[in-house]
């Protein structure tokens, strides 16, 4: 009932770390390097050059840019994919996803009724 | 010398004489743990145990000892933490009328905020760590945890996080603020000394130390396990382990960043949380808490975990509904996300939100149901042996199911707008926090003492400390919640109204109680070192135990496991001597190991160095603190000589000499 056929066993050193994941390859890294940048260029560009007059466009541009240039990072610098560590690197991934948006969302929310509800007199009266 | 103020300044920061012991009641403690630390030091120095302390304990990267300090940690702060309590007890019990008390506000204010930051982050987060440190790799069968080095580091960081708290008692003040510290109280003017900056950084070291703990936790778990044990066949214990440690995964991160944004406001004159800059304080309330209610279930859920082994071992049953158990496990780790702002309905946000955070806080109490109702079905015709350790569990059930209703009260909006700040509220979490979590904690080391020592707690005196911490909790923390219905609110270190004294010499009177309790608890442990040759444990398995963790001697050899087992069953140890195991008595092999390490205990003493520095604005102290951090971090990295063998005639000697103990108990 017992066995020593065991090979990773946590003393296992220096040797032996992550023998399986994916180190990528020259072309990989190119390409996210070069998506990286272009990718940090244009919200530069856009906020540098005043491209669009409508700075909430500007931002959440900003934002959509920073979130696809996160994407890039996981698959072409992390080599996250789907099958990575037999799901595990998946499943952690959805967890801090949801995670984050609910306290990003949660916290948004609860912000912006405080603004709506907290000291009337002071705050410039909007539709709630 | 000193006679250039700039000198001192810059050498000093805002660090003088006197800052150091500022109060007379502060002299006295300061007298009675200098005359303990001397004590201590001239005995070690005597019996040459420096040499053995540091390559057996500080050095050490074996998880079972790392999981032994934490406890110790986790004990002597908590005996700290109660010193604080009984003194606030003690203070509301005499301050009636025109007797103002012994404890003037501004140092009452320091007590309530030092109890509860110790209480919850150094006496029982170490707890909590300490328990899955020793436990979670003997469960899952695995020699060590997954990052050896990390887990000596982390337990260094949390002891450095306890270090800068404490030294706050005698030099400078600690923050008066309450636990969390909200803005814009916490702000630079109005919290203009040491306190909050002590809080700050005693906390930011400690957060490394519990993430990183986390982080190694995580990977422990997901990659080894022994052969043959999936998800759904891991003990409940690890199962909970490991929600605990996403959720600390998840949740630190937010606190260390909320942490950083009061340290620049403070530092650095951003304006993140204040109200006349353009900051926001309720940002603080909010982020603070969506770390605060998954810090709860941190705390609590190794607990749960703890309740389960035993009510099964101690029914000699299976744990009914184990699916059941990991599903409510999981449910309530998402759900613990998604509740915090019940710690602030009376602050403004509307009738949605609230009502959208009770409500999600009441669905909580569904899965937490489930798990009682899961423990009593185990004691459902089982046959119960009442030791220490189920003798705690049943005294949760009871408490915890009382300090659950009241949660559902406060979780009702409009009731919470009558019960918010009162003591009421102190009564609830004290009531599920105590009842849960330290109780837990007890049932644990009670139930894996043997196992980390080699001989078990004594009985009388662990029933004498029984007695008298549960009738003295009911006795301090039912009057707060008849208080607290009566509109008292917390943190009030005088009262007007003679009427209530009664409520709280009766309160003070359970927390004397409470400290006899301690006191039993110390003896118990005492009495049983004196005792250990009769309350020995020679097979390895006292209770008749149910999972790994009983196939090992009593205390496990080093390498824990000579052979991985291999696992077929959720109570894999019960499947194996249900079936017959017979251990192995050859074939043994050299076994890895990792090598001790003195760089976690270097990197931790320079980080309380680095704090002091901050904390005074000796910026020169600060700053190379911090450089040499980075300097032994990554000279670290060239150290390749980490690990050795342990030679296989050792193996073959350890495992004889418990063959041998075996044969003469048989």
């Amino acid at each position: 009932m017992s066995s020593d056929a065991h090979a990773s066993h946590p003393a296992d050193g220096h040797h032996a770390i992550a023998a399986d994941a994916p180190h990528g390859s020259m072309k990989g890294y190119l390409t996210g390097f070069v998506l990286a940048v272009v990718l940090t260029v244009i919200p530069f560009w856009l906020v540098m050059g005043n491209v669009l007059d409508n700075a909430v466009a500007t931002s959440i541009l900003v934002i959509v840019f920073a979130v696809v240039q996160i994407v890039v990072h996981m698959i072409y610098f992390l080599h996250l994919d789907t099958a990575s560590e037999g799901g595990w690197n998946m499943l952690a991934l959805i967890f801090t996803v949801i995670m984050v948006v609910i306290g990003i969302v949660g916290s948004l929310w609860v912000m912006y009724h405080l603004n709506l509800n907290m000291m009337p007199g002071m705050m410039t009266a909007r539709p709630g | 010398m000193f006679s250039n103020p700039d000198l001192w300044k810059f050498i000093f920061g805002r660090l003088t004489w006197q800052d150091i012991l500022p109060e007379t009641i502060v002299v006295y403690t300061f007298i009675v743990v200098a005359i303990g630390g001397v004590a201590i030091v001239a005995a070690i120095t005597y019996y040459r145990k420096w040499g053995y302390l540091w390559n057996e304990w500080i050095t050490s990267i074996d998880h079972k000892k790392i999981g032994a300090m934490y406890m110790i940690l986790g004990l002597v702060m908590f005996v700290r933490g109660f010193s604080d309590a009984a003194m606030m007890r003690s203070q509301q019990a005499i301050a009636f009328g025109a007797n103002q008390g012994y404890l003037p506000p501004h140092h009452y204010d320091q007590i309530f905020t030092a109890h509860g930051v110790i209480m919850i982050f150094f006496a029982a987060m170490p707890l909590i760590t300490g328990l899955m440190n020793f436990v979670v790799p003997l469960q899952i069968g695995a020699r060590d945890v997954a990052f050896p080095f990390l887990n000596n580091f982390s337990f260094w960081m949390t002891a450095a996080g306890a270090v800068i708290v404490m030294i706050s008692l005698f030099v400078g003040v600690f923050a008066m603020t309450g636990w969390l510290a909200y803005p814009p109280l916490s702000e630079l003017p109005y919290s203009p000394d040491t306190g909050v900056d002590y809080y700050i950084w005693g906390l930011q070291v400690a957060g490394i130390g519990t993430l990183l703990s986390g982080v190694n936790m995580v990977a422990t778990i997901i990659k080894m396990r022994a052969p043959g044990m999936s998800m759904m066949k891991m003990p409940v214990f690890t199962w909970t382990a490991l929600c605990t440690n996403i959720l600390i995964v998840a949740a630190f991160p937010v606190l260390t960043a909320v942490l950083a944004l009061l340290a620049l406001d403070r530092y650095a004159g951003t304006h993140f949380f204040t109200n006349t800059g353009g900051g926001d304080q309720m940002m603080y309330v909010n982020l603070i808490w969506i770390w605060g209610h998954p810090e709860v279930y941190i705390l609590v859920l190794p607990c749960f975990g703890v309740y389960s082994e035993v009510v099964a071992t101690f029914c000699g049953k299976r744990l009914f509904g184990y699916a059941s158990m990991v599903y409510a496990t999981i449910v309530i780790t998402i759900l613990s996300y998604l509740v915090w702002l019940h710690h602030f309905f009376t602050m403004g946000s509307g009738a949605s939100v609230n009502s959208f955070f009770g409500i999600t806080t009441m669905i909580i109490s569904i899965p937490t149901g489930a798990k009682i109702f899961n423990w009593l079905f185990t004691m459902y015709k089982g046959r119960i042996r009442f030791e220490l350790p189920m003798m705690w569990s049943v005294a949760f059930m009871i408490t915890f199911v009382i300090g659950g209703m009241t949660g559902v009260m406060l979780a009702v909006p409009p009731a919470d707008f009558v019960l918010h700040n009162s003591l009421f509220l102190i009564a609830h979490f004290h009531n599920v926090i105590i009842g849960g979590v330290l109780f837990g904690i007890f049932a644990a080391i009670n139930y894996w003492f043997p196992k980390a020592f080699g001989f078990k707690l004594d009985q009388f005196w662990g029933k004498v400390s029984f007695w008298l911490w549960v009738p003295g909790f009911y006795l301090a923390f039912m009057p707060l919640y008849v208080l607290g219905l009566m509109g008292i609110t917390r943190r009030l270190n005088h009262f007007d109204d003679p009427s209530l004294q009664i409520w709280f010499v009766i309160a003070a009177f359970g927390a004397l109680l409470i400290g006899g309790g301690i006191l039993a608890m110390l003896v118990q442990i005492g009495v049983s070192i004196a005792r250990r040759d009769q309350l020995r444990d020679v097979t390895g398995d006292p209770w008749d135990g149910r999972t790994l963790e009983w196939s090992t001697s009593s205390p496990p050899p080093e390498y824990n496991f000579a052979f991985t087992p291999i696992v077929y069953d959720h109570d894999a140890w019960w499947d194996m001597k249900d079936r017959g195991y017979v251990r192995p008595r050859e074939g043994f092999r050299p076994i890895h190991m990792p090598k001790n390490t003195g760089t976690g205990a270097i990197l931790a003493a320079l980080a309380v160095a680095f704090a002091f520095g901050m904390i005074w604005y000796m910026w020169w102290l600060a700053a190379v603190s911090f450089v040499a951090m980075i300097v032994v971090a990554i000279g670290h990295t060239f150290n390749y000589n980490r690990d050795f063998d342990i030679p296989v005639e050792t193996v073959v000697a350890t495992e004889g000499e418990r063959t041998a103990l075996l044969a003469r108990h048989a």
